[in-house]
Formats: C-alpha cells, sequence, structure tokens
C-alpha cells in the first residue's frame, strides 16, 4: 500500500533528524564511517519507524521482528535511529567512540539495547540472519529478519554461502537489503572489485530481486511489502543510493567513508541537510 | 552407517563406545526441544547425521561453507535454540574461526560445538585434515570452554554436562577409532575439574584425549618396573583450567610432564604452564606433543609412537623428567 502524505512528511523528518543526529555523532567522536551511515539512513528509518515490530520498552521481546546491520560500520547510524525509537537517550552517544563507552563504532549486542547482533567485521551478518529465520520457522514463529549489507560487502565469499543457504531453505520470513552505494574504501565497486550484473548475482542464487531508489519511501515501502508478501523464497532489495547522501560536500565522495567534522564542517553539513528538506 | 570410519557420535546401531554418546545426544534432543543440529556435509563422517535422520526438521546441513554453519547456528541460538555443531576440528578452528570468535564467543552465544578428527586421528589424510592447533586457538576466545574428552564415554559425560553450562563450548574428538578408557560414566565428570585417575608422589602425568589411556598404562608399568609413585592426572577441560589439581600436583610431585595431541604451544602444556609459572613455584616440567612443525602422515598409532605420545613414549619421558635438576623454595608448603 502506498504510503500517506502525512507517513511520507513523518518518515522524512525522521530522516532529516537522523542525518542532523550522523553528523553531531560524527564531530562528538572524532571520527565515524559517516558516508555509509548517510546512505543507509533512510533504510533505517523507513524500518525502524514504520514496519519493525520492535518495543523499546521490551528490547528482548521474543517476538519482536529481527534486524542485522551487517555492515556494522554504519553504526553512526544504527545508534541515533536506536535512541530516537526510545531504546536510550540520544545523549548517551557523546560517548561513542570513547574510553568504556557502550557504543563503539560498531554496536555490541551486549551493551546497546535494541541491537539483535553484534557486528563490524563484514559477511558474518546474512549467515546469522539465515540462522534467525530458520529459528522463526522452526518455532512456528511469525516475526521477520531484516538484514542490511553494504554493496562492497559482498565480495566476501561467506555472504553466498548464506545466500545459497537462504534460498535452499526457501527462506521467506528473511528481507535482506543492500545499500548499494557503489564505493568502498579504495575506490568505486566496480574498480575495486566489480559487483555488476549484481541483480543477476542474487537471481542466481535463488532470491527474487527488487531494484528500487534507497531514499525513496515510496519506493521502499513498496519493495518491503513485496518481500513480507512473497512466500516462494527469500527476496533482497537492492537500494540505490549516494554515498553521503543529503551532505552535499560528502555525496559520491569516496574520501567520506570515514571522516572526522570539525565545528565549521559541521555547520556545513548541517545546513546542506536542511536544504534537502527545505528547512533551510 | 560406515564401518566405524569416523566418529560415530550419534550412532546407536552398534555398541561402540561411540554409541553411547550418540544415545546420549538422541535423549537430550528428547528431553530438550530447544536443542538442534548442523553440520556441512559432515553429517555422515560426524554421525551428527543420526540426530538429524531422529529429528529431520531440527537438523541443518548447510553443504561446504563453515563459515555460514557457524553464523546459522549464532542466529538459530539467538533465536532461542541450543545449536550443536560437528564439523572437522580444523574447520571449526581455521576455516570458521572468525565466525566462532565474533559470532559464538563475542556474543556469548549457548552454542555447542563438536569438533571432530583432532590431533593426528585423521593421520593419513596430512597437514590439512590434522588439527594441532584448535585448543590454543579455541582457548584463546573469551567466553569459550574447551573440553578434551579421553574417550566416547567422557565425550557423552561432557555433552551432558555442556547442556547446562552456559555459554559457547568446544568439543574436541578424535576420529571414533579411539579406544575405549572409562568403563561406565560414574566417575565424578565435572567441566572445569580435573579427574585424578591414580595417585601419586614422585610425578604427575597431566593428560587429556588419546593420551589418558597411554599415560595410564605408562603410569602402571613405571609403578612396577621403576618403583615411581605416579600421580596421573585427567585434565579434559582444557578451559577453565583446574589450577587447584595443578597447583596440588606441584606441591605434592615437583615434578610434572604433560602429554596432548597437539602443537606444544598453546595447548594443554601451555595452559599448565600458565599456571605453575604464575605461581612462582619451581618444578621440573615437560610437554609433550607435536614439536611446532606439520604432522608427518600415518595412521594415528604409528604417529602417537612417533610424537612420544604412546605408553613407551610416556614412559621414556618420565624417566627423564626424573632426572631433570630444578630449584625449590625453602618456604613451598607456607605458600602453596
Amino acid at each position: 500500500m502506498a504510503l500517506s502524505t502525512n507517513e511520507i512528511k513523518d518518515l522524512e523528518q525522521h530522516a532529516w533528524q537522523a542525518r542532523q543526529d550522523i553528523i553531531d555523532i560524527t564531530g562528538w567522536s572524532g571520527g565515524a564511517h559517516i558516508g555509509g551511515g548517510l546512505s543507509v539512513a533512510d533504510i533505517l528509518v523507513i524500518l525502524y519507524f514504520k514496519y519493525l515490530n520492535v518495543d523499546p520498552k521490551n528490547p528482548q521481546w521474543e517476538d519482536r521482528d529481527r534486524f542485522i546491520m551487517s555492515k556494522g560500520h554504519a553504526g553512526v547510524a544504527y545508534a541515533p535511529v536506536l535512541a530516537r525509537k526510545g531504546y536510550f537517550n540520544f545523549d548517551d552517544l557523546q560517548t561513542f567512540n570513547k574510553f568504556k563507552s557502550p557504543f563503539g563504532m560498531h554496536l555490541d549486542c551486549l551493551k546497546v539495547k535494541g541491537v539483535d547482533v553484534s557486528t563490524g567485521s563484514l559477511g558474518h551478518g546474512l549467515s546469522i540472519a539465515v540462522g534467525l529465520a530458520l529459528g522463526a520457522r522452526l518455532q512456528k514463529k511469525d516475526w521477520y529478519t531484516y538484514c542490511v549489507l553494504g554493496d562492497g560487502e559482498c565480495n566476501e565469499g561467506s555472504v553466498w554461502e548464506a545466500a545459497m543457504s537462504a534460498s535452499h531453505f526457501k527462506l521467506n520470513n528473511l528481507i535482506t537489503f543492500v545499500d548499494r552505494n557503489r564505493l568502498m574504501i579504495d575506490g568505486e565497486t566496480e574498480d575495486v572489485m566489480g559487483l555488476e550484473p549484481f541483480a543477476d548475482k542474487w537471481k542466481a542464487f535463488g532470491f527474487i530481486v527488487k531494484e528500487v531508489d534507497g531514499h525513496d519511501f515510496n519506493q521502499l515501502s513498496e519493495a518491503i511489502d513485496f518481500a513480507k508478501a512473497e512466500k516462494s523464497g527469500p527476496v533482497v532489495i537492492i537500494a540505490n543510493t549516494a554515498k553521503g547522501k543529503g551532505v552535499d560536500f560528502m555525496e559520491n565522495e569516496v574520501k567520506w567513508h570515514y571522516g572526522g567534522l570539525d565545528t565549521d564542517l559541521r555547520a556545513q553539513a548541517k545546513a546542506s541537510v536542511d536544504k534537502l528538506y527545505g528547512k533551510a | 552407517m560406515s564401518e566405524g570410519l569416523t566418529w560415530t557420535v550419534y550412532d546407536a546401531d552398534s555398541m561402540t563406545q561411540a554409541e553411547i554418546y550418540g544415545q546420549v545426544l538422541c535423549d537430550l534432543g528428547d528431553q530438550h526441544p530447544e536443542i538442534v543440529g548442523l553440520s556441512a556435509d559432515l553429517a555422515n563422517s560426524t554421525k551428527i547425521g543420526k540426530f538429524g535422520q531422529k529429528f529431520p526438521e531440527r537438523f541443518f546441513n548447510v553443504g561446504i561453507a563453515e563459515q555460514n554453519l557457524f553464523g546459522v547456528a549464532a542466529g538459530l541460538a539467538k533465536s532461542g535454540l541450543t545449536p550443536f555443531v560437528s564439523t572437522m576440528a580444523t574447520f571449526v578452528s581455521m576455516r570458521a574461526c572468525e565466525q566462532v570468535r565474533t559470532d559464538i564467543c563475542y556474543q556469548n552465544l549457548d552454542c555447542k560445538i563438536i569438533a571432530t578428527h583432532g590431533g593426528a586421528s585423521f593421520g593419513q589424510a596430512g597437514s590439512t585434515h590434522h588439527c594441532t592447533e584448535d585448543l590454543s586457538i579455541m582457548r584463546s576466545f573469551a567466553n569459550m570452554t574447551v573440553i578434551v574428552p579421553a574417550d566416547g564415554i567422557e565425550c557423552a559425560n561432557a555433552v551432558k554436562a555442556c547442556i547446562d553450562w552456559p555459554g559457547p563450548v568446544y568439543i574436541r574428538i578424535g576420529r571414533g577409532f579411539e579406544p575405549k578408557f572409562y568403563d561406565d560414566e560414574e566417575y565424578g565428570f565435572q567441566i572445569g575439574k580435573a579427574v585424578t585417575l591414580m595417585e601419586g608422589t614422585d610425578i604427575t602425568l597431566i593428560c587429556c584425549g588419546v593420551t589418558v589411556l597411554q599415560a595410564m598404562e605408562a603410569a602402571k608399568f613405571l609403578k612396577e618396573n621403576d618403583g615411581l609413585s605416579v600421580r596421573v592426572l585427567n585434565i579434559h577441560t582444557i578451559k577453565p583450567i583446574d589450577e587447584e589439581a595443578i597447583l596440588k600436583a606441584v606441591m605434592d610431585t615437583r615434578r610434572l610432564a604433560v602429554f596432548e595431541e597437539h602443537n606444544v604451544m598453546g595447548g594443554l602444556g601451555s595452559a599448565v604452564a600458565d599456571v605453575i609459572a604464575a605461581s612462582g613455584k619451581g618444578c621440573a616440567f615437560t610437554k609433550v606433543g607435536i614439536p611446532d612443525c606439520y604432522c608427518e602422515v600415518g595412521y594415528p598409532e604409528d604417529l602417537y609412537t612417533h610424537y612420544k605420545l604412546d605408553a613407551d613414549g610416556v614412559i621414556e619421558t618420565v624417566r627423564q623428567v626424573m632426572q631433570m635438576d630444578f630449584e625449590e623454595d625453602d618456604d613451598w608448603e607456607d605458600e602453596v
């Protein structure tokens, strides 16, 4: 079902907030994976504020949907979304990366409420998601498992081991996203280690593929509705995104995979985000 | 099932010692619906497939993909189930090393690993299938418990005990040809507690896995022929190690020798050495295992003889250790 105007407005507000938060945390922490955080922000926003059946007051609720940020370096985006959802206070994130903080840049599920799986090393999340989805099915639970991969992460062979098993086990309760921002640390994905024909690869591994604009809530919503309704097997949503989305001087710039922001740059970045959302 | 070519840990068809363990896991499966089994195209070789035959809906074969194997196990554990995962020790500890460490140990999941073909138990297969590094690797993972049972009965005890033992457990066994050591399960097995197989005051032999039987045979021989009073400790749990039993052995016998089917670096011998070093007590000490090399090819019995892990080798080592000089503390008894 198409999103209502109010829903879109609400999601846009959360997306604006998430981008402001990502910029703040990057500033406080001295450095974070801001480019990939900004590219995945809209996926996080629509999942946490529209789709995920979770209860921040009861983070371990056994019937909750599970979410796995397989591209764990996007903790800078994941943590503020969890905070705004109500798992903890946003101000706690002032300790991000600092000595004995519960918040390292790759979030730890034993330290951060709302995090289902500790990630950071790439190529692990989808296997864990397969296990969760199998576990739900075996226990006749109807919760969904959502997993977000980075596109560069798909260089890892273990991603394809997991993909093979997801389709082998016909996991229709697993919904996979790839944040296709086309950049990795050393350059463009197609230069470092080509992924194309990317959708064909997923199809060959038995996935049903939806390609969307990963910053368009209507397209994301339509794809998620499709994936939830699909009963024959796993669906992957390839979300075409821009690394650094929302901050004009970062967008599609390889050097903004990881970085810090001083006071001036923070202000510039925030102004750019305000402009994107018509708040300038 | 094939004629005992590999561990028949879940094989209840014949009265092998391994069958005992198989029976235990299937019984546990009845009592614990949360138990699920996983393997990576070694359901038959490891015989976890027996569990799979009894509980097909609770068994997952992920194909030859060990990294995925442990990731999937982590996910199953996170969904509230208790996975038992079985594949060869070399693939658990090295191919899927990071998944075991990061997906299972870091997140402290109730995942129980039965690693088969440990040490040189598949000696004829060559170094790709030997595993003489796993104890070192596994004991360096925080939260991990590491157990090396002496035989099938002890393996059964370990499996039963690990159900109520929180967190990840690594149980390292051989290939299934290993001779029986224990007659029954009633000898007081406890995770983390050494089993004193023979009391003695001249020297302590510390062993695990296949070396337990060899050390006992050697101890009996040495008692009769050399007049030695030999203590034998089966330290089946490498981590957490029984520090008390080791320190008591140091105090009572002042001479210790460790025997294990593992590189002499990082395994049981190193764990024992850590305890001795931290105690500040002098004693005669040696560790016998694979001497930091890739093991020769051959049948396990021949390799155990070659690396002095059989009874004759133990006897030879003991006679050497009895000649070793070491410095004793004056106030020994006050401090220990």
